[in-house]
């Protein structure tokens, strides 16, 4: 019982130390919003937009993000793709086709490599928004600095490294200086331009990314589709519905007027 | 056929009071025949609770209370159970609505005066629902266990450990461990889905009852049983069954178009209905920038905030909301309804609507120190609607009140 009070007592000591430290990562985060988000429209029901954003999502996302929500065999028929061509290019060779989507890397190990384990991405489109996930996978840019050699405009500090490297190329960021709130002059990060192209132009990998957002949106959400087409036959019997009901008020209280 | 039936029922009516019930309480019932708009507001509330009840049982078939599963089940809903999302969404939309159409019918109360004798006991059972329901939607907003519900949960708990002296022994015995906890989810589970509903079902009933033993208050405020027919029918007044009922299933179907609408094309609203924050999974280590309860409770949340004394707001607070429970005595006015009331009662009546609002508004936003003024002098005329009431309904001036009511 001692023990278990122990227990508590630390558990409550460290959640002061993390609300202190989360009030420092909101002061931090709070000067950093200097950046815009970019606005990007995502539409989960173009299918082949869906199958391109999942193929780069499992060649770039999925050796450390996991979705642990998410099945394949979900994926695989909303998605439109056969369960053998799924099987072939999707997954890995232990997977089955009933699987969540979960990944090998153990997270304890992960911390100690990244400092924090990589979130899982079932849902983040919901919790971040479609914008700001697009504004984070787009403005990367060289910080040697950092231990991954790359920070981030959307997400200071980021423990992230550069995963799309390949196609975009990298970025190096554009620096002004610019009066922070005691009025002196600091240099501050303000945008970013492209130093080395990498496999894809500027505009493909705008296009490239806005595919893995838009499945990010369809992953955090799959029974979207269905809700939209459900709604639209719910609200035609709600009317019908509406017209019968009004009726039957109208011919009962005849008497009453 | 219709002979077995009369028999069936003849021989039940022996056993039971069915019919009996059913006429007491629908086809005997005599309700006024003037109720407008804002009368719609009681069937749908019975409504939006049938729709708590039935989506939640079917949402306790798949959701696990423990702190390590309950986010990842309601994923399991949202995608693996059949119709899953469609439980979870009429749910979450059926929540706000029912707070929404609850405050509709209690401004209807304040419009036509229907907390005023012979309805005092109604209006505290009324009350009394309204009270459950803020600690049965709390209790519930903890369940999915993302960061809002936990860091929400956490400060709403804190508060009690502004009490003097029994304070912190008393959070901690709310909550069952230092913080919030997966002890902490499984008691609220409980609440959630047995305590507070018993609790709530019998309220209802008890309000109902109320109801139909004074008799429904009306737009003109008048009291339909002083004018009877010979066979002691109220002149004005039409049976509850068939009139009120065929015009309560159009109301019904009004209101489930808007609600469809969320329920299908936008569940989250923007972030008001579902949070954003709250698709992250519950971190005990990482408190979020800015936590703030959903909608329907940030009024209070405001007024809590607006204090600078920790202890003082947790008490205004209290009484911001126990303050209803006296206002059939504050009220001092021979007259019920708005229509005959002088303009002193009309002009609190909108400046406690806007402050109500606006404290909800400024509830949801980051405290800066313009908005936190804001919500000072709005909780000033909050209070002052209360407060001011036995002087103001007393030197107002009303108009004459008719004898029987008004078709309009």
């Amino acid at each position: 019982m001692g023990q278990g009070q122990t227990g508590a007592g630390a558990r409550h000591l460290q959640v002061r130390a993390g609300a202190l430290a989360a009030a420092l990562l909101a002061f931090v985060s709070l000067a950093s919003r200097a950046t815009p988000l970019p606005e990007i429209e995502v539409d989960v029901h173009d299918k082949a937009s869906l199958q391109r954003g999942a193929r780069l999502f499992m060649n770039y996302c999925l050796s450390c993000h996991s979705a642990t929500y998410m099945r394949f065999s979900r994926l695989a028929r909303d998605l439109d793709v056969p369960e053998a061509v799924a099987k072939q290019n999707l997954m890995f060779v232990s997977d089955k086709i009933g699987d969540t989507m979960q990944v090998s890397m153990n997270p304890r190990e992960a911390e100690t490599w990244f400092g924090v384990a990589p979130p899982d991405l079932s849902v983040v489109a919901r919790a971040r928004g479609v914008d700001w996930v697009y504004g984070f996978l787009t403005s990367f840019y060289r910080d040697p600095s950092r231990p991954s050699g790359v920070n981030n405009l959307m997400f200071r500090n980021t423990a992230m490294p550069h995963v799309l490297w390949e196609l975009q190329g990298w970025q190096e960021p554009v620096i002004e200086n610019k009066p922070d709130d005691s009025g002196q002059s600091v240099e501050t990060v303000v945008g970013v331009e492209l130093a080395e192209p990498g496999a894809l132009g500027a505009e493909e990998f705008k296009a490239a990314v806005r595919d893995l957002v838009g499945f990010l949106a369809y992953l955090s959400e799959p029974a979207k589709p269905l809700r939209q087409r459900v709604g639209f036959w719910v609200l035609w019997y709600l009317a019908v519905f509406l017209a019968v009901a009004y009726l039957l008020k109208w011919e009962y209280w005849r008497d009453v007027r | 056929m219709s002979g077995a039936l009369a028999r069936l029922g003849r021989w039940v009516d022996d056993r039971f009071p069915l019919s009996k019930l059913w006429n007491e309480h629908a086809a005997q019932y005599y309700a006024p025949k003037n109720f407008n708009f804002w009368y719609y507001f009681g069937s749908l509330a019975l409504f939006v609770l049938m729709i708590q009840l039935i989506s939640g049982i079917w949402l306790t078939m798949s959701y696990k209370p423990d702190a390590g599963l309950a986010f990842g089940s309601l994923e399991g809903i949202m995608r693996d159970v059949e119709w899953g999302w469609l439980i979870r969404y009429l749910h979450s939309t059926g929540a706000s609505a029912f707070f929404i159409v609850v405050y509709l019918h209690m401004f209807r109360a304040f419009l036509y005066g229907s907390y005023k004798k012979p309805r005092e006991l109604l209006w505290i059972i009324g009350m009394l629902i309204y009270f459950v329901l803020m600690a049965e939607a709390f209790f519930g907003y903890l369940l999915p266990w993302g960061q809002m519900s936990y860091w929400g949960a956490q400060v709403i708990t804190s508060l009690f450990g502004a009490i003097p002296v029994i304070g912190e022994d008393l959070a901690l015995w709310i909550r069952g461990d230092y913080v919030v906890s997966d002890v902490t989810l499984n008691r609220f589970y409980s609440y959630h889905v047995i305590a507070v509903p018993l609790v709530l079902i019998g309220l209802v009933v008890a309000h109902i009852m109320a109801l139909h033993e004074v008799g429904s208050n009306n737009p003109d405020g008048i009291e339909i049983k002083y004018h009877k027919d010979p066979q002691g029918r109220p002149l004005d007044g039409i049976p509850f069954h068939p009139y009120y009922t065929v015009k309560d299933v159009v109301g019904m179907v009004v209101f489930l178009i808007p609600f469809a609408l969320v329920v299908f094309f936008a569940p989250e609203l923007g972030g008001w209905f579902l949070e954003h924050n709250n698709f992250e999974p519950a971190n005990p280590i990482k408190t979020p920038e800015h936590i703030a309860p959903l909608w329907y409770l940030t009024p209070y949340y405001a007024i809590l905030r607006a204090i600078p004394d920790k202890l003082l707001g947790v008490l205004a607070m209290g009484v911001s909301i126990f303050i209803f429970f006296l206002v059939p005595w504050l009220d001092r006015s021979p007259v019920k309804s708005i229509r005959y009331r002088g303009p002193l009662y009309r002009t609190a009546l909108a400046i406690f609507a806007i402050s109500f609002v606006a404290l909800g508004y400024l509830g949801t936003q980051s405290p800066t120190e313009i908005l936190t003024w804001l919500a000072r002098i709005f909780s000033i005329s909050y209070f002052a609607f209360f407060f001011l009431m036995p002087f103001y309904t007393r030197w107002d001036k009303d108009k004459p009140v008719p004898e029987r009511v008004t078709s309009k």
